[in-house]
């Protein structure tokens, strides 16, 4: 239906519908009623589109999310064969808005940019450019972001073949046009300095290009894809719980809760409860991980400017945490834990008491960094004032997180929208308002403190017994026993595993807060057994492609500080 | 040994022949590949997540430093080992090999986890098949990741190794490796390779 129609929508939907009414786009958009409001346009009317969503007192949509392409090709009954995807927020009310540009022409699928409305858009375009090949008449610098240069043909097609490589040698490296070219500034020669990939303060593997003055950075461009190990294009070759552990590898720095953020989306599709006892276990063993994420952020950033033994310091809290993860599931780092309806197997039986202590010996470490590092002149010398971030580019550069809450914008999807049991704790929100390097480190060193009292809330309400699987047998394998002694159980299992989980024709964006900011799944099932896309909204991505802007003007050493507090995962990063 | 009323010997320098044995017999190549297996000098290229635990693995818990190999360096020129800790992408290949042919003779090349020995479960477009097809590697490490205690049984093999005097060239992945024209098994430029 088209906006001047009337019709029932829910009461979300029905505002934006309203709102878009008096406007010359209303007879051009239509809206929709999925799981979130979704307007559908042309790409003529986008920018147009873009502008008002951003602007119009009203509506506000402020944060650009995610952009991702949608090849239509095999699925059944859908209008043009390309779309474009986009996911936004309006932060002063928390909610969120879907709208697909339908892109008429399968050949040279094109759609206007708008990094000129929202300067996120820049590189989540690139990225649909790179593995779908839309065009964007307007972007700035509209090249290959993740494959490599030599890379031919659009990977995320759903007619491009999922192993077929590319040939990709020392020639084919590019250094961007602008560095190559000796610049004359005053008397000084400028001098193009080249980082990474392979360097101790890249934390992982990216590509900094700087052009100096002096000691000042004057322009600089990173280079991402490194580690681009095709998450999206082995989700879809895969079933639903197949992909749990490519999920893990996301940010494996904090694994467990990738894992949560893409079963949690899937158990939506599916309408399916997790028992409380499950529920409770995902939420103690994510906040644990969000501690072990934040002590390694914290901790390399400190080796990167020189305080090493911190770095053995916040090591030890999270070996404390892994032994609670193998004693639960076996594995350490990337853990694989959660199932699509629960977890894989229940939690050990010392597991209260197992947490207990790690919330007795924890915060003496943090103490410790505490002491040594939060006053530390050298510390306060290299991380106060550089890095800046304000409010409003942290807002327009699309960033969610630490980040966003160390420049001033209390924005945490725990709190703007509670899922799990987070509405049952007490807890704050800790955020800075300087937006500087040390901001964010105190930022993070609160969170961490704070999901500290969330475990210990949580360990309150834990039930002693109780199951952490949902009894969906359509969903959930059925317990081994019964598959070894009742027929009816082993058909189940045998279909779980042998076709998957049917989840129901549909899409859905489905949020949480990881470690980095908001981590949003979009998922698109056709009835089969896996997915037809799975486009991740990971929340560095947003944060490095804003790292060529902050640090201009500064100094290297200022550039390798604040690499460090944006925490790049490469994985998560690249996907 | 020396009872209350004995008196201690007295220090003659004039006969002292320092310890037992003044002496021992080797050949040259035993006593200096005994060093150098025992004073490895890590690179880690460490890429995802198995570069994580490899921070495991030289933090205070698992202290790699008890077995000589703990100067972590992260310029090749001032490395002997290199610990390929992750997944390589075709992106990142030509920047492998580049590492390792900047590393000085002798070098040796550990493959830690799955991703780096065999890509792992990537079987996908820009994922390289093990890191074999560009460089040759000694000890293959399993795991996704491994767990540090593995990592250390791949660094204790890879120092027998060294003891028994075989250079990384003559392993099974080298000689296929020189197979090959260019030393890459992947296809030529423009051409299509074929995996999975």
């Amino acid at each position: 239906m088209t906006v001047a129609e009337v019709a029932s929508l829910s009461p979300a939907a029905e505002k934006i519908r309203s709102q878009l009414s008096a406007t010359p786009l209303s007879d051009r958009v239509e809206v929709r009623d999925l799981d979130l409001p979704t307007l559908e346009v042309s790409p003529a009317d986008w920018p147009a589109l873009a502008r008002h969503l951003r602007d119009a007192p009203e509506s506000r949509f402020d944060l650009f999310l995610d952009l991702g392409g949608v090849d239509n090709l095999k699925r059944p009954g859908a209008g043009t064969r390309f779309e474009a995807v986009v996911h936004l927020l309006a932060l002063s009310r928390g909610e969120h808005l879907r709208v697909k540009v339908l892109l008429p022409d399968a050949d040279q699928p094109a759609l206007p940019s708008v990094a000129d409305v929202w300067p996120a858009a820049d590189w989540f375009e690139r990225e649909a450019y790179d593995l779908f090949g839309f065009d964007f008449p307007g972007h700035p610098n509209l090249r290959r972001l993740l494959c490599h240069d030599a890379f031919v043909g659009h990977a995320l097609r759903k007619d491009y073949a999922p192993g077929q490589r590319w040939f990709f040698s020392e020639a084919d490296m590019r250094m961007p046009a602008w560095a190559l070219e000796p610049e004359e500034r005053g008397h000084f020669e400028t001098q193009t300095l080249s980082v990474g990939p392979s360097h101790p303060a890249t934390h992982g593997i990216i590509h900094l290009v700087a052009r100096l003055d002096a000691d000042k950075i004057i322009r600089a461009e990173t280079q991402i894809g490194y580690l681009h190990r095709c998450f999206e294009k082995m989700a879809e070759t895969h079933t639903w719980n197949q992909v749990i552990p490519f999920a893990d590898r996301l940010n494996y720095v904090s694994a467990m809760i990738n894992g949560v953020g893409y079963v949690k989306t899937v158990e939506k599709m599916l309408g399916v409860e997790v028992p409380e006892r499950g529920v409770l276990v995902r939420t103690i063993l994510s906040e644990f991980s969000r501690i072990m994420d934040h002590c390694v952020c914290i901790g390399a950033n400190l080796v990167d400017i020189g305080a090493l033994t911190n770095f053995w310091y916040l090591y030890q809290p999270r070996e404390g945490i892994y032994g609670l993860l193998e004693a639960c599931c076996g594995a350490r780092l990337t853990v694989s834990y959660v199932r699509v309806g629960g977890l894989a197997i229940d939690v050990p039986e010392d597991f209260v008491a197992r947490c207990r202590g790690l919330l007795e010996s924890i915060p003496k470490f943090l103490d410790d960094v505490d002491r040594l590092v939060t006053n530390n002149r050298i510390v306060r010398h290299r991380l106060q004032g550089t890095g800046v971030v304000s409010k409003e580019q942290a807002i327009a550069w699309g960033m969610t997180g630490p980040m966003l809450r160390a420049s001033g914008v209390p924005y945490d999807v725990r709190r703007a929208r509670p899922y799990d049991f987070y509405d049952r704790f007490d807890w704050d929100v800790p955020v800075a308002q300087d937006g500087d390097n040390l901001a964010r480190y105190l930022v993070r060193m609160e969170e961490m403190r704070q999901s500290l009292s969330i475990i210990r809330q949580a360990l309150e309400i834990f039930p002693e017994k109780g199951p952490v699987n949902s009894s969906d047998w359509h969903v959930v394998l059925p317990p081994k026993d019964a598959v070894y002694h009742d027929m009816e159980s082993l058909i189940y299992h045998f279909k779980l595993i042998m076709e998957g989980i049917r989840v129901p024709a549909g899409e859905r964006y489905d949020w949480i807060e990881a470690a980095n900011g908001e981590l949003g799944f979009y998922a698109i099932a056709t009835g089969a057994g896996g997915p037809y896309r799975l486009k991740v909204r990971p929340p560095c991505f947003p944060n490095m492609a804003a790292f060529e802007k902050i640090i201009i003007g500064g100094t290297v050493s200022d550039a390798v500080a604040t690499l460090g507090t944006l925490n790049i995962i490469a994985g998560e990063l690249d996907r | 040994m020396f009872g209350k009323d004995k008196a201690l010997p007295t220090y003659d320098p004039a006969t002292d022949t320092g310890g037992v044995a003044d002496f021992l017999t080797t050949r040259l190549e035993t006593m200096v590949s005994w060093a150098r297996s025992n004073s490895l000098w890590p690179l880690p290229f460490a890429t995802a997540c198995c570069g994580i635990e490899f921070m495991s693995v030289v933090s205070s818990h698992y202290d790699l430093s008890r077995f000589g190999a703990e100067v972590v360096r992260f310029s090749p020129r001032q490395a002997d080992l290199l610990i390929v800790a992750g997944t390589v992408t075709d992106k990142l290949a030509p920047v492998l090999r580049k590492i390792y042919d900047q590393m000085p003779e002798p070098k040796w090349v550990i493959s830690m986890g799955v991703c780096a020995s065999s890509g792992g479960f990537y079987r996908a477009y820009h994922v390289t098949q093990g890191i074999d097809e560009i460089i040759p590697v000694d000890v293959y490490v399993p795991g996704c990741p491994p767990t540090p205690e593995e990592l250390m049984y791949g660094i204790f093999a890879l120092q027998k190794k060294i003891v028994s005097g075989e250079k990384s060239r003559d392993s099974r992945s080298a000689r296929a490796a020189t197979g090959s024209a260019s030393g890459v098994t992947a296809a030529p430029p423009g051409q299509p390779e074929h995996v999975s």
